[in-house]
């Protein structure tokens, strides 16, 4: 097939501080990978391209950049299942993370915030004269996360980072999710309060940027959903945003739909009420204009809310 | 085309007007509801957060309570839309958990067979509507309106739980829809990324950046005004625009449609029976630009 790679170039000794993108048409077969192609150009059309690779396997997790606007892993990503015959295709180095040259990223930030979660396992007790025994029953659910070849894709397209740096990010929260549900590790509770800290497990959006990205099926969102479980189940001090979940889920259970008002009053409570003072123009601007709820101020509970209840008993019951 | 339509719970709390707007259209659609008045809230991700496996025992229950009229759902929320296809996709594809929530629906008369269909608004106009349905509805197309599309994470990922591995165009069908109805698409990077509402609570420094970024760069790239499928969005990129250009010390002023006034628009409806005047930042000079007024 003939393509055209729309590359953005960079190069920190002539270009600083801006980039530009420059295009390379391309014969090709369409099963090749885009990594292929890349090294195709590399080594007969322009020498200076440079890219980070290894094992153009899907194992190493080097090659991690952004084709057509998402990032993914070039070496798994067929030439055919981003463009048609005639089509460019856009590669740029993966976001969120400094761009060393062309499509080589700075993993130095990514690598601290996988540091910043402690990612070894932490026993309690007088440590085994063989190994850690742990039944494969009590592992297998693991496995998953432990696919995780820290390749920085979650990360680039995350949508908190774009915003906030400090933000431990997708790859550190699943990273610490293992250890978290890891049962020799006696640093849970620990583990959940260090997470349950601003720029932590609360922070993430659940944009599912991370579970659509990520080449080897971790579900980075997924794991963090299962700490913010886990964080409320072990009764780690309340953040505003276990709260949230907690009264979002008990206006169900009373109401079957959701109050905004009540939500909003009991999320933040005294501790928080600064917040709700600062909604006041909002609300006072959306009364006016009449945006206020169908059912009226008190929100009534659906027909047969019995039912719900019941539900929720038997669920609880039998968790 | 019946469908057992659930409303969801923004559409009847702070975002009326979607409500109203989706009145106003449906019927000139050929399109019959039944408004399913004792299904729950989704759990809109939140609850789900808590315990997902209730969330899904509550989405099944939905599900079951339309598999008894025979209808599919029809959803007017992205977050709706999402959190039901993802719970639908975790009970079609394991028949032991399917077996397993089935258990606890039991005593309540129910069963979920796992059959029932649920497709957002903006999906049924273009797959079970049609186009040239939708364009012989159309009155007063929409010339010389510049519309920035919004979607709202939850109805443009996970792909494959949202079916957009089997119907590609679902990913793209907020623009088709623009275009059908004359205005011109302001494409613009954020279009599918989040608004920033889920974390409001949590982190609103970080939520009211995401609103200021998208509705600025739309705006910046010529928008008139953005359209989204979404009420949760909705109520952060038009409810909290103001603050967050406050924050960003900047004037954004960009007004946020819900899709069926856009539509509603587009047939030729009263802007006010819309519920546009309910729009917290004000399309009134926007509409000037297609002979409305408000």
């Amino acid at each position: 097939m003939h393509t055209t790679l729309r590359i953005r170039r960079f190069n920190p000794e002539q270009d600083r501080p801006s980039s530009y993108y420059q295009e390379y048409d391309l014969e090709i077969d369409p099963s090749d990978s885009v990594l292929d192609g890349l090294i195709k150009i590399r080594e007969t059309v322009d020498d200076s391209l440079t890219l980070r690779c290894s094992c153009r396997g899907a194992i190493c997790g080097s090659c991690g950049m952004r084709i057509n606007g998402h990032a993914v892993l070039a070496c798994k990503t067929k030439m055919i299942s981003v463009a048609s015959e005639g089509e460019t295709i856009q590669v740029e180095p993966m976001n969120n993370m400094p761009v060393i040259k062309d499509l080589v990223t700075d993993m130095a930030p990514f690598w601290s915030k996988i540091r910043q979660i402690q990612p070894w396992l932490q026993p309690q007790g007088r440590a085994p004269t063989a190994e850690y025994i742990a039944s494969p029953e009590s592992m297998s659910h693991l496995s998953g996360v432990m696919s995780c070849i820290m390749c920085g894709v979650c990360v680039s397209d995350c949508t908190v980072l774009e915003v906030d740096k400090s933000f431990v990010g997708p790859a550190a929260l699943a990273k610490a999710y293992r250890f978290v549900a890891d049962p020799r590790d006696g640093a849970t509770t620990h583990r959940l309060e260090q997470l349950n800290q601003p720029g932590g497990m609360w922070d993430c959006t659940r944009c599912m940027e991370c579970i659509q990205v990520c080449p080897k099926g971790v579900g980075p969102m997924d794991r963090i959903m299962s700490l913010r479980a886990k964080g409320m189940k072990a009764k780690v001090p309340s953040t505003c945003g276990s709260r949230h979940a907690e009264v979002f889920t008990d206006i169900i259970k009373h109401k079957g739909m959701l109050d905004e008002p009540m939500l909003a009053i009991r999320t933040f409570g005294l501790k928080h009420a600064g917040r709700l003072v600062g909604m006041i123009p909002m609300i006072i601007q959306s009364v006016f204009k009449g945006k206020v709820p169908m059912s009226g101020p008190l929100h009534r509970p659906i027909p047969g809310i019995q039912h719900i209840q019941r539900l929720f008993t038997r669920v609880r019951s039998q968790s | 085309m019946k469908y057992a339509f659930f409303p969801g719970c923004v559409s009847k709390g702070a975002c009326p007007e979607l409500y109203q707007s989706v009145m106003q259209v449906y019927p000139r659609l050929g399109i019959e509801l039944a408004e399913m008045t004792t299904a729950t809230c989704t759990g809109a991700g939140v609850l789900q957060e808590k315990d997902l496996r209730l969330g899904d025992v509550l989405n099944a229950r939905t599900f079951a309570l339309a598999e008894q009229q025979g209808l599919p759902i029809m959803t007017i929320c992205s977050t709706c839309q999402g959190v039901m296809s993802q719970a639908n996709h975790r009970l079609t594809t394991r028949a032991d958990y399917l077996q397993e929530i089935n258990g606890l629906l039991k005593d309540e008369g129910l069963e979920y067979r796992g059959t029932t269909n649920i497709k957002h608004f903006l999906w049924i106009l273009l797959e079970d509507v049609g186009e040239d349905a939708l364009r012989h509805s159309i009155t007063t197309p929409l010339t010389g309106l510049r519309a920035a599309p919004f979607y709202g994470c939850y109805i443009q990922r996970p792909t494959e739980a949202l079916g957009i591995d089997d119907h590609p165009d679902r990913g793209k069908s907020l623009e088709r829809i623009i275009e059908i109805l004359g205005a011109e698409i302001v494409d613009f990077p954020g279009k599918t990324r989040c608004c920033g509402f889920p974390i409001l609570t949590i982190n609103e420094k970080n939520s009211l950046t995401m609103v200021a970024t998208h509705t600025r760069d739309a705006k910046s790239h010529g928008a008139d005004i953005m359209v989204t499928p979404c009420p949760l969005c909705h109520l952060n990129l038009d409810g909290m625009q103001t603050k967050a250009a406050s924050q960003e010390q900047t004037m954004i002023d960009l007004p946020i449609l819900h899709l069926p006034q856009l539509l509603g628009l587009a047939m030729g409806l009263d802007a006010k029976r819309l519920g546009l005047n309910r729009n917290l930042i004000s399309p009134e000079s926007a509409l000037v630009k297609i002979g409305v007024g408000l």
